[in-house]
Formats: C-alpha cells, sequence, structure tokens
C-alpha cells in the first residue's frame, strides 16, 4: 500500500447481511477470491427484516461513516416476506435521516442472492467509493462515545 | 355548548350508563385546562369545562381506565381526537364496550401563547366569541382576532369529521383538504446543509423532558425503549446532540403509519420545536410511496409498516426522486 | 464475570497467508472477558476440536470464539464440539476472517486488523449469548414428491419402498414427465418406454403411493417435519376411479382437430383423449378448451358412450389440504422455446424442428409411427443437419449461459439412429464442442462418427432459408477447416437449451426455497449437500437443481429420497431455539409483530397484571410458538417497546457487535 493510499480517509462501514442469501454472497464473493475493500464488516442476521432502525443510528452513534443492508431478492426472502418490511423500513427511514439532513449515500438497501458473490463485491466497493466521496461522518457520530 | 354537554353527561352519570367521565378540568387560568378524571355529576358541573382552549386529546387516557375491570368510561372527543381513538382500538389498547364517546364541535383551538406573545404576560382570563378573543390583563381589557391567535396544528386541521362517536353534538363534519404538508415541502426543497442546520437549531433545544411522548396517543408503551435499562438505547441524564437526533428519528419512526396526526407533541413541547414536521414526513411519504393513508380512519387497514406490496419502491428512490432536494 | 477463549484459526495457508493471525490472537487476548486465546493450524480438525474441548474443561471457559471460516460452513461443527465438553453449543460464535476477510483482501496488514475487528465483534456478541436448547417438533410421516417424471417416481418409489407414504404430484393428466416422449437413450440405445412405463406401473401399484396427477401445488406452509400443502386438483371431467381406460370415448369424440401436445404439436388428438396408450393413470381427460359440450353446451358424445358412467361435465377444480414431513421437488425441465433464433428459420418452416420433436418424429408411438418423414410433406428426409447448443453457452439475452449438459450426448444418439435405420441418409451436426464426460459417452459419441459416418463439423448453421419445394438452403461455417458450406437439407434439427419447468418459480416462492439466477433450484452445498434445499425439509431431485441426463437424475433422485427417508425415520425434530420471544411486561399487545409474521407463530393472550399498587390489570399480550416460528425477526422491528426479541441475535447482542466494529 503507498503512503498516498493509507492518509485517504478509510471510511468504517457497517453491513447488515441476512444469513440465506447476502450472507451467502459475501462467503460466495470469498470463495471465488473477488476482492472488495476492507472497510465493510459483516454483521450477520437471520434476514434484513431483523434489522431495527436503531441499530443503523447505533452505528452512526459510534462513528460508522456508513451503514448498508443486504437481503435476498423481493420474492426470494427465506422468510417468504421479511426483505418486503426491509424495503418499506428502510425506504421510510433513508427518507428520515435526507429529511434531517443526512447524507443520502451513507445508507443503501441492496438486495444479494447466494449466487452473485460478484455482484457483493461490486456493491461493496461502489458504496465504500460513495461513502469515501462524502467524507468522514459528522453529523450523527456522538463523540463522547469515543472518550473511553 | 359546555351547558348542553354538562347536561348530558349528568344525565348519563345518573342513569348509572357510566361510572366516570374523562374531559377538560378547569385549572388556574380559564385557558389553563387540565386533562382529568370526572367520577360524579356533581364534580362535572362544578369543574368541567368545554372552550376553545380544551385542546389536550383525551384518548390516551382510556388505555389504562379500560385495563381496569370497572364500568364504563365516557370519553369527549374531538374530530381529530376520534382518529386516535380508532388507531388505540385497532391495536386492541382499549375496549370498545367500555367505553361511552361523546362526540365534541370543535372549531380551531386558541393557543394561549400566542395570545400571551401578542397582548403581554399578565393574563387573568381569556374568552372568545368566535371571531374576536377578549383578555383582561392588569392592564386592563384587550382584544385580538381569532385568526391570529389559532393552534398552530388547527390551522392545518385535516378533518372535522367524527370517525367514531356512540353521541355528537352539533353538526357532522367534513374531511377537510388541509395545506397540512406545505411546511414539509419547504423543507424538502431546501438544500441538505439548510435542513441539517434547521433540524440540529430545533432538536439542539430539546431538553429531554419526554413531554412529547407522553402527551402522543400512539406512544403508548407499557415500556418505552428509551426508558429501558435493557434496550442498549436508554435515554441518560446528559442527553447530548446524538441521543436527540436518536431519540426524535426512532419516536417518529415507531409512530410512522400509526400517528395520526394529531399535533399534540409540538403543542405540548415546551422548547416549541415542531415534532409534528417529522410526523408528517413519514406520513407524507407514505402517501407518496404506498398510497393515501389516514391512521384512525378506519379499524381494519393494516398500517402501513405491517403490510407490503410486492412492487413496492425501493429504499434507492429516497436518492432519484425529483420533488426532493 | 466472562471467561471466554478464543481460537484463531490458519486453515492451514488459507487464512494465516494473508492475516497474521498470531497478532490476532494476541490482541484479541487483551479483550475484556477474554482469559484465553491462541492459534491453530485447523481449528476444525480432530486435534483442533480436542483443543477447544480441553480449554472449555480446563479453563471452565463461560464463552468461545472460533474466527476462522464461514460459520455456514463449521458452526454446527464447534457448537459440536462445545456441546461434547459441556458447554452450551449457543455459548459459541465465529468470526468470518475465511470467506469475508482473508480470501478477499490482499493487504496483510488491512486483513489483520479486519480480522481482529470481526473478532471483537464476535467477543462482544458472545459475551450476551445465553445458552439455548432447541425445541422438539413432531415429524408427519409422510413425503410429497412434486413432479411424477422419472426423478419424482424414482424418489416416491424409494420412499415408499421404506415404509413411508408418499403422495406422488404431476401437473400432467399422467405421470412419467418428459421420459415419456422420448424414444431411446443414450449410451445403451434402449427403448425408453421399455425402462420407464414398468416403472410407472409400479408407482401406480405401490400401495403406499398416492397418484395425484392433473394436480398442482397451490400453497406451502408450515416447516420441516410438519408442512402443510394445498393442491388443487384440476377438473378433469372424468371420474379416474371410474373410467377403465377403454378409449371408446377419444374414438367417438367428434373434435378431432385439437393438437397432440404428447407430440408436440405434430399431430392431431380428440377433445377428450388419452395422452397416450400406456399413460398412468390410464384415463381419459375432457380439454375443457376444445370440448363442445363444455364450450357450447351441445354435444355429450362421451358421456353417451361411457358404459362406466365416467364422464361428469360439472367436474370442477378442488383444493384438498395435506400434511408432509417431507418434500422432494422433482419439477425437472423443458427445452427452451426457439422462436428468438431466426437464423435457423424454426417459424419459417415446418421442417426445422426441435430435438425432442425430432425424437416423437422417430418414436413408435410419434405421429409417424417412428417411420422418420418430415412434416411439411411426409417424404424420407435425405440429408438431415443437426446444430447443437441453441441456446446453450449463450451470453445472449435470447439463449443461456449455461451448457446443458445431454444435447452433446442425444444429438450423437439421434444421428447414429437415423444412420442405423435409413443408411442412405446424409447426417450433418454442427457443434461448439462435444462434451461427453459420462461414462460410456466419449465412445458412444466416437462410433457415432467413426463407424456411422456422421458429418461432425467443428462449427455453427449461420443462417437457414427455406425453399418453395420445403428443402432448406444451410450456410454454415466450419471453424476448423476455416471455409463456408452450403447444404441443401431436408430437415433440421435444432438442439435446444434446457430450462427449469415453467412451475418451478411459484413452487420455490411457497417453498422459500432459493433459486439460482437461470431459475434452478440451489442446493444446500455445491459439494456436501447436492440434494437438500437450504429450506430444511425440502430436497431436490433430478433437473429442477440444474441440467442432467437421466442416469444422473434417477440417482439424484434416490439420494434425495434417502435424505427425506432419514427425516421421516424420526419421530421428533429438533427445532432451532434462536426463535422469538416477548417481554410480557413490556408487551403492548397491540397485534404489529402478527400482523408481520409470516408464518401466524404470533397469538395473544389475556393476561392478568398484579400492580405495585395491589390492584390487578388484564391485558393483552403476544405469544409465540417456537415451534412455528423460523427466527426472522420481522416482529422485533415491528414491535416499538423492544418486548419482542429473538434469541441468539437479541438487540443487545446485534449491538455489541455494531458497537465492536465501529470502535
Amino acid at each position: 500500500m503507498s503512503v498516498k493510499e493509507k492518509t485517504e480517509f478509510q471510511p468504517k462501514i457497517v453491513a447488515f447481511c441476512c444469513n440465506w442469501c447476502s450472507y451467502a454472497g459475501a462467503d460466495l464473493a470469498g470463495t471465488n477470491r473477488t476482492n472488495y475493500p476492507a472497510n465493510v464488516k459483516i454483521i450477520r442476521v437471520p434476514c434484513s427484516c431483523r434489522v431495527n432502525p436503531i441499530f443503523i443510528l447505533r452505528a452512526f452513534q459510534r462513528g460508522a461513516d456508513g451503514v448498508i443492508i443486504c437481503g435476498c431478492h423481493p420474492g426470494d426472502c427465506h422468510y417468504i416476506t421479511g426483505n418486503y418490511y426491509t424495503r418499506r423500513r428502510m425506504t421510510l427511514l433513508f427518507s428520515m435521516l435526507d429529511f434531517l439532513g443526512i447524507e443520502k449515500d451513507r445508507t443503501r438497501v441492496e438486495w444479494v442472492s447466494a449466487s452473485e458473490g460478484g455482484r457483493f463485491a461490486e456493491v461493496m466497493t461502489e458504496f465504500t467509493n460513495d461513502v469515501k466521496a462524502i467524507g468522514p461522518n459528522r453529523k450523527l457520530e456522538d463523540l463522547r462515545c469515543k472518550a473511553k | 355548548m359546555q351547558s348542553e354537554i354538562i347536561k348530558r353527561t349528568v344525565e348519563l352519570f345518573n342513569s348509572e350508563e357510566i361510572v366516570r367521565a374523562i374531559g377538560w378540568r378547569k385549572g388556574d387560568f380559564d385557558y389553563d385546562l387540565n386533562p382529568s378524571i370526572f367520577k360524579s355529576s356533581e364534580d362535572l358541573e362544578k369543574n368541567f369545562v368545554y372552550n376553545d382552549f380544551s385542546s389536550a386529546n383525551l384518548s390516551k387516557f382510556l388505555i389504562k381506565i379500560s385495563q381496569k375491570e370497572d364500568g364504563k368510561t365516557l370519553v369527549f372527543l374531538k374530530s381529530c381526537d376520534t382518529y386516535s381513538f380508532n388507531s388505540l382500538l385497532q391495536e386492541h389498547r382499549i375496549s370498545r364496550d367500555k367505553i361511552y364517546i361523546i362526540g365534541v364541535p370543535c372549531e380551531e383551538n386558541l393557543d394561549p401563547s400566542k395570545i400571551k406573545a401578542a397582548l403581554g404576560e399578565d393574563v387573568l382570563s381569556m374568552s372568545c366569541d368566535g371571531e374576536t378573543v377578549t383578555v383582561e390583563t392588569l392592564d386592563g381589557t384587550k382584544t385580538i382576532s381569532k385568526s391570529e391567535v389559532i393552534l398552530d396544528r388547527c390551522l392545518a386541521c385535516k378533518s372535522r369529521k367524527h370517525v367514531v362517536y356512540d353521541e355528537l353534538f352539533g353538526e357532522e363534519g367534513e374531511v377537510l383538504d388541509s395545506k397540512r404538508f406545505d411546511q414539509v415541502e419547504i423543507l424538502e426543497n431546501m438544500k441538505p446543509e439548510e435542513r441539517y442546520s434547521f433540524w440540529r437549531t430545533e432538536l439542539s433545544r430539546c431538553i429531554g423532558c419526554n413531554a412529547c411522548r407522553d402527551i402522543c396517543p400512539a406512544c403508548t408503551c407499557e415500556k418505552c425503549v428509551f426508558d429501558n435499562r435493557d434496550s442498549g438505547v436508554e435515554n441518560k441524564v446528559a442527553t447530548n446532540d446524538f441521543e436527540e437526533n436518536m431519540f426524535h428519528i426512532i419516536r417518529a419512526f415507531h409512530v410512522a403509519g400509526r400517528c395520526t396526526d394529531c399535533g399534540e407533541c409540538s403543542r405540548v413541547c415546551p422548547e416549541d420545536i415542531p415534532l409534528h414536521l417529522l410526523n408528517r414526513k413519514f406520513i407524507k411519504d407514505i402517501n407518496e410511496f404506498y398510497g393515501n393513508y389516514q391512521a384512525g380512519d378506519d379499524i381494519e387497514t393494516l398500517a402501513p409498516l405491517t403490510r407490503f406490496d410486492a412492487v413496492d419502491v425501493e429504499p434507492s428512490i429516497v436518492k432519484t426522486r425529483e420533488n426532493v432536494k | 464475570m466472562q471467561k471466554i477463549g478464543v481460537f484463531v484459526c490458519h486453515c492451514g495457508t488459507n487464512i494465516s497467508a494473508t492475516v497474521d493471525v498470531a497478532k490476532v490472537a494476541e490482541t484479541l487476548a487483551k479483550e475484556p472477558g477474554v482469559i484465553y486465546s491462541t492459534d491453530y493450524q485447523f481449528m476444525c480438525s480432530l486435534a483442533g476440536q480436542n483443543l477447544i474441548i480441553d480449554k472449555i474443561k480446563e479453563l471452565d471457559l463461560t464463552g468461545v470464539v472460533i474466527c476462522s471460516c464461514s460459520p455456514r460452513m463449521h458452526e454446527l461443527t464447534f457448537r459440536k464440539a462445545a456441546d461434547k465438553a459441556g458447554l452450551n453449543g449457543f455459548l459459541l460464535e465465529m468470526a468470518n476472517i475465511r470467506e469475508q476477510d482473508a480470501w478477499v483482501h490482499k493487504d496483510r496488514e488491512e486483513a489483520t486488523l479486519k480480522a481482529v475487528a470481526l473478532g471483537r465483534a464476535a467477543i462482544a456478541k458472545v459475551a450476551l449469548n445465553e445458552a439455548l436448547i432447541p425445541g422438539e417438533s413432531k415429524v408427519t410421516k409422510r413425503a410429497l414428491v412434486i413432479g411424477a417424471g422419472i426423478a419424482g417416481m424414482q424418489a416416491a418409489l424409494d420412499i415408499a419402498d421404506a415404509g413411508f407414504s408418499v403422495d406422488l404430484v404431476d401437473i400432467e393428466p399422467t405421470i412419467g414427465g418428459l421420459m415419456t416422449q422420448v424414444d431411446k437413450t443414450f449410451p445403451t440405445l434402449d427403448c425408453a418406454s421399455c425402462i420407464l412405463t414398468p416403472k410407472m406401473v409400479d408407482v401406480q401399484q405401490h400401495e403406499l403411493i398416492n397418484l395425484m396427477t392433473f394436480c398442482e401445488v397451490e400453497k406451502v406452509e408450515g416447516y420441516i417435519g410438519n408442512f402443510i400443502a394445498t393442491i388443487k386438483k384440476k377438473a378433469r371431467y372424468v371420474d379416474p376411479d371410474a373410467c377403465t381406460g377403454c378409449g371408446l370415448c377419444t374414438q367417438k369424440c367428434p373434435t378431432k382437430n385439437v393438437l397432440n401436445s404428447f407430440n408436440l404439436n405434430l399431430d392431431n388428438r380428440s377433445a377428450i383423449y388419452i395422452p397416450f396408450p400406456q399413460a398412468v393413470p390410464l384415463v381419459a381427460i375432457i380439454d375443457a378448451a376444445h370440448c363442445k359440450k363444455l364450450q357450447e353446451g351441445k354435444c355429450g358424445v362421451c358421456a353417451a358412450v361411457c358404459a362406466p358412467k365416467a364422464i361428469h361435465y360439472d367436474d370442477c377444480d378442488k383444493l384438498v389440504e395435506n400434511k408432509y414431513g417431507a418434500i422432494v421437488v422433482a419439477t425437472g425441465f423443458n427445452p427452451i422455446e426457439v422462436h428468438a433464433f431466426n437464423e435457423f428459420a424454426y417459424d419459417q418452416s415446418p421442417n426445422v424442428i426441435t430435438s425432442l420433436e425430432y425424437e416423437r418424429l422417430m418414436s413408435a408411438t410419434g405421429p409417424n409411427g417412428g417411420t422418420v418423414l418430415r412434416p411439411s410433406d411426409k417424404k424420407h428426409p435425405k440429408t438431415i443437419v443437426f446444430q447443437q447448443c441453441v441456446g446453450s453457452r449463450d451470453t445472449t439475452s435470447r439463449g443461456k449461459t449455461y451448457c446443458s449438459g445431454i444435447c452433446c450426448m442425444y444429438t450423437a444418439k439421434h444421428a447414429m439412429l437415423t444412420r442405423e435405420k435409413y443408411p442412405d441418409t446424409d447426417v450433418y451436426v454442427f457443434y461448439t464442442d462435444i462434451r461427453t464426460p459420462g461414462k460410456g459417452f466419449d465412445e458412444f459419441h466416437r462410433r457415432a462418427v467413426e463407424q456411422y459416418g456422421v458429418h461432425y463439423i467443428k462449427g455453427s448453421i449461420g443462417k437457414v432459408v427455406p425453399m418453395s419445394n420445403g428443402n432448406l438452403k444451410v450456410q454454415a461455417s466450419d471453424l476448423l477447416m476455416q471455409r463456408q458450406l452450403h447444404i441443401e437439407a431436408d430437415l433440421v434439427v435444432l438442439a435446444a437449451a434446457m430450462e427449469p419447468d415453467k412451475s418451478a418459480k411459484h413452487l420455490a416462492q411457497q417453498l422459500t426455497a432459493s433459486m439460482d439466477n437461470d431459475g434452478w433450484f440451489t442446493e444446500s452445498h455445491p459439494k456436501l449437500r447436492p440434494v437438500e434445499s437450504p429450506t430444511a425439509g425440502v430436497f431436490l431431485a433430478g433437473a429442477c437443481q440444474g441440467p442432467k441426463d437421466i442416469p444422473s437424475t434417477v440417482a439424484q433422485a434416490g439420494a434425495a429420497a434417502s435424505k427425506a427417508i432419514i427425516l421421516l425415520i424420526k419421530d421428533k425434530l429438533k427445532g432451532n431455539p434462536c426463535v422469538a420471544h416477548s417481554a410480557e411486561n413490556m408487551c403492548n399487545g397491540c397485534g404489529a409483530c402478527a400482523n408481520v409474521c409470516p408464518y401466524s407463530a404470533i397469538t395473544y393472550v389475556e393476561k392478568e397484571f398484579r400492580m405495585p399498587d395491589r390492584t390487578t390489570l388484564i391485558r393483552r399480550v403476544a405469544s409465540v410458538n417456537p415451534a412455528v416460528c423460523q427466527g426472522c425477526g420481522a416482529c422485533t422491528v415491528a414491535c416499538p417497546s423492544g418486548a419482542m426479541d429473538i434469541f441468539g441475535f437479541s438487540n443487545k447482542q446485534i449491538m455489541g457487535e455494531v458497537d465492536a466494529i465501529c470502535q
């Protein structure tokens, strides 16, 4: 890694991935040795509908620069309907964050199936670049959490 | 109107149809009314007030009462309050058969703080004849046009229709074509940075008093997540920027699709934070994305966040739509 | 006090090549609660597992974190090891530092830092884990096999032979599937009917197999061991129990000009018909769209001639609901439509046909009784050109990217059979590559070239131009000789790609079984669990999972059946303990959770609460049925108070991970 790259802003990115599609898609990206930025750290959840808006705000509070939620494609949810709820919830939450003046590119929902290892890597690379472009999260970060 | 309402309620007390009534009780000043339980006709005759300052939405008080097992409770509901009532009914928070609803007509409530702001703090009494507000102050009698001191939420009244009642005073009203999303639109048309600083200015005044939550007829949790030490997001004493954000975003999210837009949150906020705009933003988005929906309109239609459509818009619409900057 | 042990795996060099495992172990040792941290070459090996077991016992560990591969790979392995050591398996968490770290990052420093972050998240989570004990549920001792082709029949026979009742459902009026249309099979060239029809009879006669032909699975609910399927019995207008299959009605039916789908529309049949002479059940069926009685209300000839009075014009679709412990999917495949391939002039000339149509032309039960006559003028074709890979290995939108696997072999079969029956016929085969990896397959193909004199040409048809006499001008390229060929052919046969049956998509949604981009059912693991769907209790047989020939289909059907038997033989199943649960004191009874629950696992009960002031409140509260809940978590977010939470993925656990990652 060059010196220049090291000094570049490295965002913290939390990715919530559903166990059945997206987490498996991420595993497939691994099996296929498809690169994506190490900024992305995955949290496994049973279904994208397990992701509570509180988790997303919590991540931002603790200094995450971007949060992405990945689930099965609509219609393919392992739990039949989970991602349909995710879609509504996140649409409304993201719109609210935008209404509060938070950068739109800090949040994202993507549907990634278990067979889309390549797409998983693409999505993560693109999202990381988007977050890099808008810079560190200052609006939602709670600096007190850094104090310890 | 007040005397007619009292007369009828006393009848209901006497016929043992009801054992208590929830209404507005005379306070220290006649513009300062308190929501209260009247357990006898005597109490009611003496202390019940229904006037332009009977703003409080009484539906939420029915929850605890209907969980207790005795007798029927009468409640007075203005048109906008009836939506909250239906919403609570839909969520099984109250038992319809234990409640007797008297629908009371509403001609816009007045805002005591607007009157004081216009005419000074030393107010002894306020009254309104429908057109003009007459105020007795230490400096003598003053008047002001009613239209200047109407409560903000009533300026954007969504409906004069009582969607549920057992008995109605006055005429059956209609759903109004309100301009209630205008302010949301103004914000939407600002640049994100402007929106951010608008909300920072507003929300940073939050003192964490929880009045908005406590008054809200949709915020009826037995235990609020923000009071629950096990939830991991409990509010601590020393609030900071983030907790204000977190609290108000999550509160708005929790009532999204359930908020009837009664406006109580902003009415009671001691810091005059326009909290109802957060709720209205959700309502506006829901109408736009999932079709018009008015919480409390009926008790059958599922709330928008507990249903879905296979062809719903994707969250990316937030980035691509053109009506929000 | 937490006593957490951390075990960092090298996975040979799979992890250690990119991640400094020693440093990860050393750094994680300093995390709060961690009292032991080490790295080891293969944690999943017996020695590695023993190391974990020994340390749990020796140090009395309260939680274990394994930094290794994906939990999808070895979570169960390690949980079992923990259980063996006396530590509840759910007090173990894995940090995925292989698939999601070492394998996707190149920079050692970055990957090491990420491994530490993932390890920290797992430590934060495990510190909040609770011991969980799986619940038990009963197993319904009955299997549902969907699709009664060779795969479904084999699976049904095997399951029934093991002593379990099977409902075998097929969307068609007869069982047998696509193989009934095949004339001969490769590489043995034995007659397909001769091996298939006895099996069809076996299925029909098996006392534990209940045939449900002309039926469609509408809805599937429930879970492993306890599925509930709603099956639509489509109106047949003929009572299958009364019909003797005499065929008199089909002879007397005045409507004789209905296209015969069994012969791929190469000839006609009557409106009341028996699909083919060996159909099982051998029962007539009325094609409602073409029946005069059903369409116009007048006729009734079939009912008049039917001695056993089997015809019922008032028949209608019926829904039946049944319980099953296991489901085998065997919905098979179909050749793709070739209309989009204009260059082959399929739509312009009746003499351009697909391989399956050629199969019918050759078959004794086909339109010409087995004599190969070209469709336009019933002349013996003298020159036949076969084109392989029509839509296979095709990256354009009209085709499929995959190899359909069987076309090389059946084209060789067609070529060979043609040359054997009609030695005066010139046979050309245009191929992309010849792929013949099965047992005896390459020898078979070589026989076609060497003994039967079939002209194999690497290349492709560029254009087919129909001529007025019915012949076809074929312009093709020979890639090896680098020249253009012009052939005047009597018949062009297209080896169309395979695609999943149309019914599979709806079924997959009902079963919540995943499909790949092409619509084939996905297996739980491509190597180690090839016949299991990721949905527990659903097994995959045959070509519904991907292109397959008959031997592989039968083998896979047997494997799927044995997996189903392994399930059905159990009396009780251990459930997934990671289910939702509601804290009654916080529950509002608002109903939001039940509204979003896809399994109807949540009900409400009236509950008395003693208040601090000694009064009693009655409140409606949610109650989760752990046997029905699948643990998706939709309810936890719908619940505003946070009363609803999930074991194993609790709000606090997930927030613990969030905090650790953002640290």
